[in-house]
């Protein structure tokens, strides 16, 4: 039952903060913070307790029925990778909160409601194990993400809520269509009416039927991840969402798409996920590339932050189609890794923007006088963007980077050079706003102890990550090995 | 006719003597109040009887009428819109100028056709229905005559409406050439008999699919929607979307049973064109729109062209998600045309979308629950508009129908835009205060706020629990199943 209450306990917290702030606008923040707190215990306590092990993948397992007629069952699981996946949304879903303190100062009991309603959709995401219930909740949690993009974002937000939410509504009703395409097959063949994820693994597919079926699915995650052409619904999102909204979109949702083709894709259809690998490796390079680029040449900090989310789900979906285990931790590792540094990074910018009014890094520099401790982490965290050894992404990168290369060389010699082009963005992000000569003749507030205690947590997590991974790696060794077989 | 038949036709006795009744009361001199409360009663008492007789069924009233479980779903539904629509309708007339007792009359009178409609088994019943409903809604529409608006839009109904009466009769009157009967089972018999498809049946079929999609707004015989939904008051717009296309729907899918009219080939492409140039046509119309009556209106044509997705396949899933899909949509409109009725003024309307502009900050229930009603439009899960989408894809999916399905869904995404925009003006900062004219009697702004409520918990109760309202549709079409066997 700990996975229904995780969500449950954030609905009843979302709708708690809307009641509470008609009372007080400042008791919102305080329950969605107790909400998240909770929550978090939760997970951990599960974590502490239950030991993933090749006999007990699947840790935590409620099956009932939901609507018997259609054969759609209420089936949450949780594995190791779930498990991860749920400690990332908690953390993060905890520093959303707090990084929303003082920046969200109107309308703060429908806005903590829809964080809270996002984090719930996420949560579902990353436990559901039946296929409607899985879609249900995909959807769930685009609806509150667009209201907090669209009623708290910045000037340009309805343009970006608008363009959020019909990208990733046109990829999830093709997989709804997948989804509905595969039920009847597998119903066919068995006679069951089933939607259970454990159920629709026993599918035998044509291979016809299967590449397209996998391509309804697959066209809803690459959008999510984001790929190459399909990405241009992120900068704007991301940049005009607030800090939390961005935080959760490059630390959460993204992951959603990764986290799907992993339980979903390769092991629903591994031999089209197969015969397609190539291309998707291409395309994954020429993200890693083609986002570093665009990075390069970005002026607003908070779009900067978001073309380097796209290069590095790059080496994400470079890992994934690697197909082998190596790959695959890094994969999971650059999903956890990648969520902490460049939320970090999005929360920095929510800081700056606050203290400076502005995005544009032409109108920063020499922050790092008046700003020291801020520009300590800034610089921390961009070295971890840029794969710095020591630091969690180097751990992530390098694993994709040496699984992709016993799959295809050439592909992972120019991903290679896409860490290059890493260092370069992330040198000139940090030469602008931090260093060179100092434009802002005000004193501006350096940490405040709710600030302090947020870039800690992140600092502590990725300097983690990068020097001891192996409990990460311990816990998903035994669902990436079951994706890898397949 | 024996009792029990008697007994069978109970519900629609009532609720011709609703009529009956109005007038009496009309000729007593009541008032608006105590004509109100009556209607409300009455339409009680009719679902009082449904529930009455509810083991006579199915019994059928040869020649013209059978009363069976679709029937009984049907005219339920019809009733149930009804009631709200009534109390929707008093605080809308209580503050024009006109007389509002007569539109009871009209009200019920239309009422009464479009349940003929749900138990018509013969040419002549559908067409007593038919202009049953037709000559109330001509009344009806350009009842606030003083407006320019209405008399046009009333005109142009009657026009086109006359004109299409008039095809279904040369329909009619084709096939009863051909088959020489004109009930449903009896010229079903003569097809079989003949093993083939003639000249005069096809073109019949044609000339009633006209006016079926004159009366369903279907394109291209859906010019009249829009400005009909513009000039008729508010609940008879609301009266429209609803009652008369349940009405049509029940007697095409009676036909369409008793014939096997998706056995044929031509039918097939025919209602497939139909529902693709629906949905293509519906959905880009609404786009421009600034008029949300307007929008309501082609964003009617298009979910009627989902509805005729679910009306393909022609079994009984097929059935059961169409049935499905227009409670879902009728309960939707409902609650959306109870808000537009709600915010109309003594003078105007409210249509033009600027009247909505911050309407949650204003007034977050109204707010909620058209947000919740347009995201039901739009199909998001939590609502029930998702589950009936879904059972509408499901029953596409399941017979093959690739193209209208993914017509369909491309559709649908592009009718998210306008649902969102109107989403997100609700949301939008205002500074206009609107004055409150309103002084009615607290009791009926209490009712129509009850209504409202009920309506929302359905809408969220039948997206998230779907199972009761399906299993119901599926014991009655048991029911309504066995009729042809007897």
């Amino acid at each position: 039952m700990i996975l229904v209450w995780m969500i449950v306990i954030l609905l009843i917290g979302g709708l708690l903060c809307w009641l509470t702030a008609r009372a007080n606008e400042h008791a919102a923040k305080w329950v969605a913070l107790v909400t998240m707190l909770i929550d978090a215990a939760l997970i951990c306590g599960v974590c502490f307790t239950q030991r993933v092990s090749s006999i007990n993948t699947w840790i935590v397992d409620i099956k009932t029925q939901w609507i018997p007629a259609y054969g759609i069952g209420f089936h949450l699981a949780m594995d190791g990778l779930s498990m991860v996946m749920l400690l990332l949304t908690f953390f993060l879903g905890t520093l959303a909160v707090l990084c929303s303190w003082n920046e969200i100062k109107q309308r703060t009991g429908f806005y903590y409601f829809n964080l809270l309603c996002t984090l719930a959709g996420i949560a579902g995401v990353f436990v559901a194990m039946d296929l409607f219930l899985f879609y249900f909740f995909w959807e769930v949690m685009l609806v509150p993400m667009y209201f907090l993009i669209a009623i708290w974002g910045d000037t340009n937000r309805r343009y970006a809520a608008y363009k959020f939410f019909i990208f990733t509504q046109a990829g999830g009703l093709l997989m709804l269509i997948a989804i509905l395409s595969l039920y009847f097959i597998h119903a066919a063949q068995s006679g069951v009416y089933s939607y259970d994820y454990f159920d629709l693994l026993n599918t035998t597919l044509q291979p016809s039927a299967a590449r397209w079926i996998m391509m309804g699915f697959l066209v809803a995650f690459v959008i999510k991840l984001p790929m190459v052409p399909l990405h241009n619904w992120l900068p704007d999102a991301h940049s005009e969402a607030p800090t939390a909204g961005s935080l959760i979109l490059a630390g959460l949702l993204l992951k959603t798409g990764a986290y799907g083709i992993m339980r979903f894709v390769l092991p629903l259809f591994p031999q089209a996920a197969e015969a397609i690998a190539w291309w998707a490796m291409l395309l994954a390079v020429i993200g890693i590339v083609y986002g570093a680029m665009l990075a390069f040449a970005q002026t607003d900090i908070k779009r900067l932050i978001a073309y380097t989310s796209v290069s590095h789900m790059g080496f994400v979906l470079l890992g994934i189609f690697s197909f082998n285990a190596v790959a695959m931790q890094g994969v999971v590792m650059q999903m956890i890794t990648h969520g902490i540094s460049t939320g970090a990074l999005f929360v920095l910018a929510g800081m700056l923007k606050e203290r400076l009014h502005t995005r544009d890094i032409e109108s920063m520099g020499g922050l790092w006088s008046s700003l020291p401790a801020m520009g300590a982490v800034g610089m921390l965290f961009t070295m971890a963007s840029l794969g710095l050894p020591m630091l969690g992404n180097f751990i992530a990168e390098f694993l994709v980077l040496m699984g992709a290369f016993t799959a295809n060389v050439p592909l992972t010699v120019i991903a290679t050079f896409g860490l290059v082009f890493s260092a370069i963005y992330s040198l000139r992000f940090v030469q602008k706003v931090f260093l060179g000569p100092s434009t802002f003749q005000k004193p501006l507030p350096d940490f405040s102890a709710r600030e302090f205690v947020m870039m800690a947590a992140l600092s502590i997590a990725i300097v983690w990550l990068g020097v001891y991974p192996q409990p990460v790696l311990d816990m998903v060794q035994h669902a990436v090995q079951a994706v890898v077989t397949k | 006719m024996d009792s029990l038949q008697l007994q069978a036709l109970l519900p629609f006795i009532v609720l011709a003597s609703a009529s009956v009744v109005i007038i009496l009361l009309i000729a007593a001199r009541q008032s608006h109040t105590v004509i109100q409360i009556t209607g409300f009663l009455m339409m009680c008492l009719v679902v009082l009887a449904m529930w009455y007789v509810r083991d006579v069924l199915p019994r059928a009233i040869m020649p013209l009428l059978v009363v069976d479980g679709m029937a009984a779903v049907f005219t339920g539904l019809i009733v149930f819109c009804v009631l709200i629509i009534g109390l929707f309708s008093f605080i809308y007339f209580e503050e024009r100028e006109e007389n509002p007792k007569e539109y009871y009359i009209l009200i019920f009178l239309g009422t009464l056709g479009a349940a003929v409609l749900t138990i018509s088994r013969h040419f002549i019943s559908v067409f007593i229905g038919l202009e049953l409903l037709s000559i109330s809604l001509y009344a009806l529409i350009a009842y606030l005559r003083n407006r320019n608006n209405a008399v046009e839009a009333g005109m142009k109904y009657l026009v086109l409406a006359a004109m299409s009466s008039a095809f279904l009769l040369f329909g009619m009157a084709l096939i009863y050439m051909d088959t020489g009967s004109m009930d449903f089972d009896g010229i079903a018999k003569q097809l079989q008999t003949q093993g083939h498809s003639p000249a005069l049946f096809v073109t019949g079929i044609g000339l009633m699919m006209v006016a079926v999609c004159f009366k369903l707004a279907l394109v291209p015989f859906h010019l009249w929607a829009a400005d009909v939904y513009q000039g008729a008051p508010v609940p008879v717009t609301n009266f429209i979307a609803t009652v008369s296309k349940i009405g049509v729907f029940a007697v095409l899918v009676r036909f369409a049973q008793a014939v096997q009219l998706q056995s044929y080939h031509f039918a097939v492409i025919i209602i497939s064109f139909v529902a693709i140039v629906s949905m293509v046509g519906g959905n880009l119309l609404a786009i421009k729109q600034q008029n949300i009556k307007r929008l309501l209106a082609y964003s009617s044509i298009a979910h009627l062209g989902y509805l005729l997705v679910a009306f393909l396949p022609g079994n009984a899933a097929g059935i059961e998600a169409g049935m499905f899909y227009l409670f879902a949509y009728s309960i939707t409109l409902l609650a959306a045309f109870g808000i537009v009725t709600m915010l109309s003024g003594r003078q105007a309307d409210a249509d033009q979308l600027e009247a909505y502009r911050g309407l949650y900050w204003r007034n977050p229930l109204m707010g909620a629950i058209l947000t919740v009603a347009l995201l039901s439009l739009a199909g998001i899960p939590l609502t029930a508009g998702f589950i009936g989408k879904f059972a509408v894809l499901n029953a596409g999916v399941q017979q093959q129908l690739w193209l209208p399905v993914i017509v369909l869904v491309i559709t649908s995404v592009i009718g998210l835009y306008y649902y969102l925009r109107i989403i997100s003006t609700l949301f939008a900062e205002t500074q206009v205060i609107f004055p409150k004219e309103k002084s009615l009697h607290p009791l009926f702004v209490a009712g129509t706020y009850g209504a409202l409520l009920v309506l929302l918990i359905l809408l969220l109760g039948a997206g998230i629990f779907p199972s009761a309202v399906i299993d119901g549709i599926k014991n009655f079409l048991c029911q309504g199943f066995r009729i042809i066997n007897f």
